[in-house]
């Protein structure tokens, strides 16, 4: 195996850069196939997707359980392809959590220490100052038989950080636990890796956790990266189909023909903005130009960002003004979900938010009128 | 309300019936091969012997005094040192034959799961023969003309005109060999079980080679370990053939000497003593060993 000549060493410490990344079980199609990306140094970076497409591969590969048939992994700017996952500054909290059963809390978090040949005194300093830091210390002396979800997951932490590793991998670590717990946890998780500046990379299948976590996110299926960005880019703008369904619910309809900035589509004629609308985030993005609508694209919109207005009081002269009925709508608490026929057959699905409930809520057989904002529509591949 | 009471009372008596004629037939086992015989055994040990040695009035403690070295000439070591050899050989056998299942146990395990009950079987294959036999092809093959002992002579373990056997050496090798189906067994299947994540996170917290198997996969396989010490250890303590055909008179065990009192040399009351004494230190053995067994399958004391 030829390999292209080595970039400087001039990686921060815990960043990481794979390319070209191929793994293929015996007699299968790729698990992971020729991925390239780069996580940079200190970032919440997560890998979304469904189970199989590859993302515990992936994990794997770069804490060295698995090696890569093809493509070089860096971590620091460090060759991995030599070395084995016991020498790699990389730790890992794992799915079923793997706190050894014949070992106290205490001695499961020593345990990456002892075996670096850490002495004594300072090996207890470093494990009670994590437990400190993870309010486990009252636990110390239990096994881990006697701890509930929520306190292994925070000891398979605590075990991973205390060695202090350039990247810490983790492998849908919240996925056993109830949803309350979990969201105590995901924003616990998120606090303490920004407090300890540590690049994390973060498995799961679930988009809510992901975009609830993450600075940016890798979309997978197959194998193959969809779409890398940050949280707020693969949520409002995904690149295609796949992206769009997996982040969220979505409208979407093929583009039958374009003239200009006028898309045709099931709906009839749908216009579309020809920039992406400056956002608040930071930093502050600025407009941005997009390709006008072509045949063979998909236009998508999401609920949340459909107007519904009462039949009678719809503003006119506004361009994406479709008339219909509501069909279905489901109270969902903070929101309501419409299934909304228009009038030319085709269905949409929109959310409102009940924050005026009486006067902004419709029941069933209402005529209303939905507006499809051309700064709402995006334009994503099949 | 009487008709009802009856027949809750006719289905108390059929499960009685039910519980009788399945667990009763195995009851039954029991009580008649071994609690009367343990019981006659007890009784004879009791007993005075006669001059061809059959229990005879009066009762009498002088077997017990016999089994702990005393008689008309005074004490005698005799019967310690044949008990701690007894223990030796087992504990040499028991080792051994955990030493050569570990690595037997993870290339079976390694093999794909389709033929490893092909490859168990071998395993267990030759101890369908008669176990007199397979100690008999030991005796050959440590005797004075076989290739091994050829190469004791050269490295000077043996003189020249000796075999390896009979001594101390056969009688650990045959122990060992006879029973290490009995240490593999058990020891695959908590292998079997074995939880590989665990190992995945060792090797991720630093570990590796020696100490990787140390911490993550040995602690996993403590029970079957266990159960294959208690399955060796034991019958290998009392075995009677082994040291019998490879021992000679250099290497007498406790299953011989019990032997040799109700065959050779008979003196039943001497040799039921032998037996009850045999049975009570096996039975402080197994109580001490369940104590220790609990404390490290605790978690809490297993300092490993």
């Amino acid at each position: 195996m030829t390999l292209p000549a080595a970039p400087p060493l001039t990686a921060a410490r815990g960043a990481i850069s794979l390319s070209g990344i191929t793994r293929i079980f015996a007699g299968h199609i790729p698990a992971v196939d020729h991925i390239d990306l780069d996580i940079h140094a200190g970032e919440f970076f997560t890998l979304l997707g469904p189970s199989g497409c590859g993302k515990t591969t992936l994990l794997r590969m770069i804490a060295g359980f698995e090696t890569p048939d093809a493509g070089r992994i860096l971590i620091s700017g460090r060759e991995m392809q030599e070395v084995p996952a016991f020498k790699r500054a990389v730790n890992t909290v794992f799915q079923s959590y793997a706190l050894f059963p014949h070992l106290n809390v205490e001695q499961n978090i020593g345990f990456g220490l002892k075996m670096q040949g850490v002495k004594t005194p300072e090996r207890k300093k470093r494990v009670d100052a994590i437990m400190e830091l993870m309010q486990i210390g009252q636990f110390a002396t239990r096994s881990a038989a006697q701890l509930s979800g929520g306190q292994r997951q925070r000891v398979a932490l605590a075990r991973a950080l205390v060695n202090e590793p350039e990247v810490v991998l983790l492998d849908e670590p919240l996925s056993a636990l109830d949803a309350k717990l979990r969201a105590e946890l995901q924003i616990e998780l998120l606090r303490m890796q920004k407090r300890l500046g540590m690049t994390f990379i973060f498995v799961t299948h679930d988009q809510h956790e992901a975009l609830v976590m993450s600075d940016r996110i890798a979309v997978m299926s197959k194998g193959k990266i969809q779409q890398v960005g940050p949280v707020l880019d693969v949520y409002e703008k995904p690149q295609n189909v796949f992206v769009a369904e997996f982040l969220g619910l979505s409208n979407i309809w093929p583009i039958l023909s374009a003239q200009g900035q006028t898309a045709q589509t099931a709906l009839g004629p749908l216009e579309v903005a020809d920039v992406h609308l400056a956002r608040l985030c930071a930093p502050p993005q600025a407009p941005e130009a997009v390709p006008p609508p072509t045949p063979g694209r998909l236009a998508m919109i999401r609920p949340e960002k459909i107007w519904i207005y009462n039949d009678a009081a719809a503003p006119t002269g506004r361009p994406n003004m479709f008339p219909g009925t509501i069909r279905e709508a489901i109270y969902m608490g903070a929101s309501t979900q419409y299934r909304i026929e228009l009038h030319c057959g085709q269905f949409v699905l929109a959310y409102d938010t009940n924050n005026q409930a009486a006067e902004r809520s419709w029941r069933p057989g209402e005529n209303v009128a939905v507006e499809l904002k051309p700064e709402n529509i995006m334009l994503v591949e099949p | 309300m009487s008709a009802a009471k009856t027949e809750v009372e006719y289905e108390a008596g059929r499960q009685r019936l039910r519980l009788l004629s399945t667990a009763g037939p195995g009851l039954g086992w029991i009580v008649l091969f071994l609690l009367v015989p343990s019981a006659v055994l007890l009784g004879i040990a009791f007993f005075s012997a006669d001059d061809y040695g059959a229990p005879v009035l009066p009762l009498s403690v002088q077997p017990f005094q016999q089994v702990a070295g005393f008689s008309l000439l005074g004490w005698d070591s005799g019967n310690i040192v044949i008990f701690l050899r007894s223990l030796q050989q087992a504990g040499i056998a028991t080792l051994v034959s955990a030493v050569l299942s570990y690595p037997l146990v993870f290339f079976i395990l390694s093999r794909p799961a389709s033929i490893r009950p092909l490859l168990l079987l071998f395993i267990v294959l030759p101890s369908w023969t008669n176990q007199v036999v397979r100690t008999y092809a030991w005796l050959e093959l440590l005797g004075p003309d076989a290739p091994v002992t050829w190469i004791a002579h050269h490295l000077g373990i043996v003189p020249p005109y000796l075999g390896l056997a009979p001594g101390s050496f056969a009688v650990t090798t045959g122990l060992a060999y006879n029973y290490l189906p009995y240490m593999i067994v058990p020891l695959y299947a908590s292998a079997e079980k074995l939880d590989w994540t665990l190992v995945e996170a060792g090797r991720d917290l630093y570990a590796s080679g020696v100490k990787l198997f140390w911490h993550t996969v040995f602690p996993q396989t403590v029970p079957g370990l266990l159960s294959g010490v208690i399955f060796v250890a034991i019958p290998a303590f009392g075995d009677y053939i082994v040291p019998q055909l490879l021992g000679g008179d250099k290497a007498l065990m406790i299953g011989s000497l019990i032997a040799n009192q109700f065959t050779e040399t008979p003196d039943w009351p001497y040799g039921a003593a032998l037996t009850i004494i045999m049975l009570v230190l096996t039975g402080l053995g197994l109580i001490g060993f369940r104590i220790l067994t609990k404390k490290i399958g605790g978690g809490e004391e297993a300092a490993i």
